[in-house]
């Protein structure tokens, strides 16, 4: 690794920081906004332009509140849960391509920050870490209501992460492959995941809900029963950090989505052609040059996916209602975890007949 | 004691089983609700300070008392509000009044001295409304009662005797 790799890296890192964060903060205008729209309110309006510097007022106020601890808690998993809950969303975030390599002074960098050829099993490690933090701080907190959330919480992930796992095992019968740029090529080429195993798509797209504790399987945080789950202790920066995480785990999940249903960094199938064909309008002789303006189309092209995604997370949180809690276990148990173990068995099928035969 | 259970059926049709069209109907549903927020600005707030909502006619705000051209109120101190108000807030002082003082108006015998509404007591019945026989006091529209403190809160004749145009 030279120098100019490390470089590269420890700005890719720092841009990808930036840009979640801030779009973290967009998140939560766009969530308390979009909720006022769908409800026929007006929603956050006084702070800057349409109520837009409202998240800088809230993380002002989180910084300069008192942070307590809470006195018969464990001090140091209390402490320590809101520093996990956050990073491993964005540990996730590592192996995620975002475009195709660039190519800068006979370099190739990668435009993901970890090079690794089998890269979805790193975010399948990572997403199936995220249940700790949620426990951690929930016993730590030594509050029953935080208990309960944190238990619920630690089924309702368990009950999911196995049919999201079966049906990210279908995809990657499908593409052949665990490197996800050879998924994007691969829809590209053909057409997008969701189209090939649209039970997978489904399964997937629910098992993301539960994972992200998002509504309709907010159960760990139930306002009405429990009443804020497992970060009911907490308070100023160690809640924001919990909060925080939540959109950072939906970007890295619309992320995963985009990626493996549909066609990730290329906008549509075949679509590429069109792109390289407004490159060449610039007319620039260099291959390397045009190459690196393409990359530019791309990142567009999976940031809007990821901005519609994180639309339908919003959309779909103030439409639903909540889930009763054996409702939610009866569906993950009973009804996706056959129905992920059959389609695996169908993707089976499918590919060794018609894909790669 | 045994108790009674009722079995309500719970069967649904394969269709309604399929919970996905439901659920991408009612999605629909909140999507144009979305658009008409996002695109058309349309809400059904208002934005308090800047807009008020305006209340009918008869709505029963902070009271006041009416006064003629010479701005002498017409409370002539009967103290039928005080009789018949419910919450018992309100204290009338009668005086005599000096006729010389009001020479084109009707010729009245007493005045109030000092008039006191405790609004913290107040129930808002508009039932002193309804008892004044010269329809000197009255409730208006305003309904921003909040004070800073208690003794704000009882309105005396200097306050209740302020500008209101029309019912406030
Ligand atoms: S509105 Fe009712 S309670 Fe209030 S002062 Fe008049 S009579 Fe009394
Ligand atoms: S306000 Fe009306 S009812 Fe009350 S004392 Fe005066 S004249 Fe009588």
């Amino acid at each position: 690794m030279d120098l100019i790799n490390i470089v590269a890296t420890l700005i890719k890192i720092i841009l990808l920081f930036a840009i979640s964060l801030t779009a973290v903060a967009f998140c939560t205008w766009l969530e308390r906004r979009g909720a006022a729209w769908i409800q026929g309110r007006r929603g956050p309006c006084r702070v800057g332009p349409f109520g837009l510097l409202q998240p800088v007022a809230d993380g002002i106020k989180f910084f300069f509140k008192e942070s307590f601890v809470p006195e018969k808690s464990n001090k140091f998993f209390y402490l320590a849960a809101p520093i996990l809950t956050l990073t491993i969303p964005f540990l996730a975030m590592v192996s995620i391509p975002f475009a195709e390599n660039l190519y800068i002074l006979n370099h190739e960098i990668p435009m993901r920050i970890a090079r690794f050829d089998s890269g979805i099993l790193l975010v399948i490690a990572f997403t199936g870490l995220e249940v700790y933090p949620v426990m951690i701080g929930g016993w730590a907190s030594n509050n029953k209501f935080s208990v309960l959330g944190s238990l619920r919480a630690a089924s309702q992930m368990i009950a999911y992460e196995i049919s999201m796992g079966l049906a990210l095992l279908s995809m990657i019968l499908v593409y052949g492959t665990f490197d996800m740029n050879e998924m994007v090529r691969f829809q590209e080429k053909w057409m997008w995941g969701c189209f090939i195993n649209p039970i997978a798509a489904l399964i997937f797209w629910f098992s993301i809900f539960a994972e992200t504790n998002r509504l309709p399987c907010d159960i760990p945080e139930g306002e009405s029963e429990i009443v804020a789950g497992y970060h009911l202790e907490y308070g100023a920066m160690k809640f924001a950090l919990f909060f925080m995480s939540e959109y950072v785990a939906m970007i890295m999940a619309s992320a995963l989505i985009a990626t493996l249903f549909f066609g990730g960094y290329s906008l549509l199938p075949g679509f590429s052609l069109v792109e390289k064909g407004i490159v060449a309008l610039f007319s620039i002789r260099s291959e390397i040059v045009n190459h690196n303006l393409f990359i530019i189309f791309q990142l567009l092209s999976i940031f809007l996916k990821i901005a519609f995604f994180m639309f339908v997370f919003i959309w779909v949180r103030w439409t639903l209602p909540r889930f009763r809690f054996d409702q939610l276990m009866d569906l993950g148990w009973k009804i996706l975890f056959p129905l992920a173990l059959a389609n695996v068995l169908l993707m089976g099928i499918v590919s060794y007949f018609f894909i790669y035969r | 004691m045994v108790t009674k259970t009722l079995n309500v059926s719970r069967k649904h049709e394969i269709k309604e089983k399929f919970y996905l069209i439901a659920v991408l109907q009612g999605m629909w549903i909140t999507l144009k609700y979305f658009c008409r927020g996002f695109f058309l600005w349309k809400s059904y707030t208002i934005n308090y300070p800047e807009e008020k909502r305006n209340y009918s006619q008869r709505f029963r705000g902070m009271h006041f008392i009416s006064y003629d051209e010479n701005k002498i109120e017409n409370c002539t101190a009967c103290y039928l509000c005080q009789t018949v108000c419910p919450a018992e807030c309100i204290t009338i002082i009668a005086e005599e009044r000096d006729p010389l003082k009001n020479p084109s108006g009707v010729w009245k015998e007493k005045k109030p001295k000092s008039f006191d509404i405790d609004a913290l007591r107040c129930c808002f019945c508009g039932m002193c409304e309804e008892s004044c026989p010269k329809d000197a006091i009255k409730l208006s529209r305003n309904y921003e009662l909040a004070t800073r403190t208690r003794e704000q809160a009882i309105y005396n004749l200097d306050h209740l005797k302020r500008e209101v145009k029309g019912r406030g």
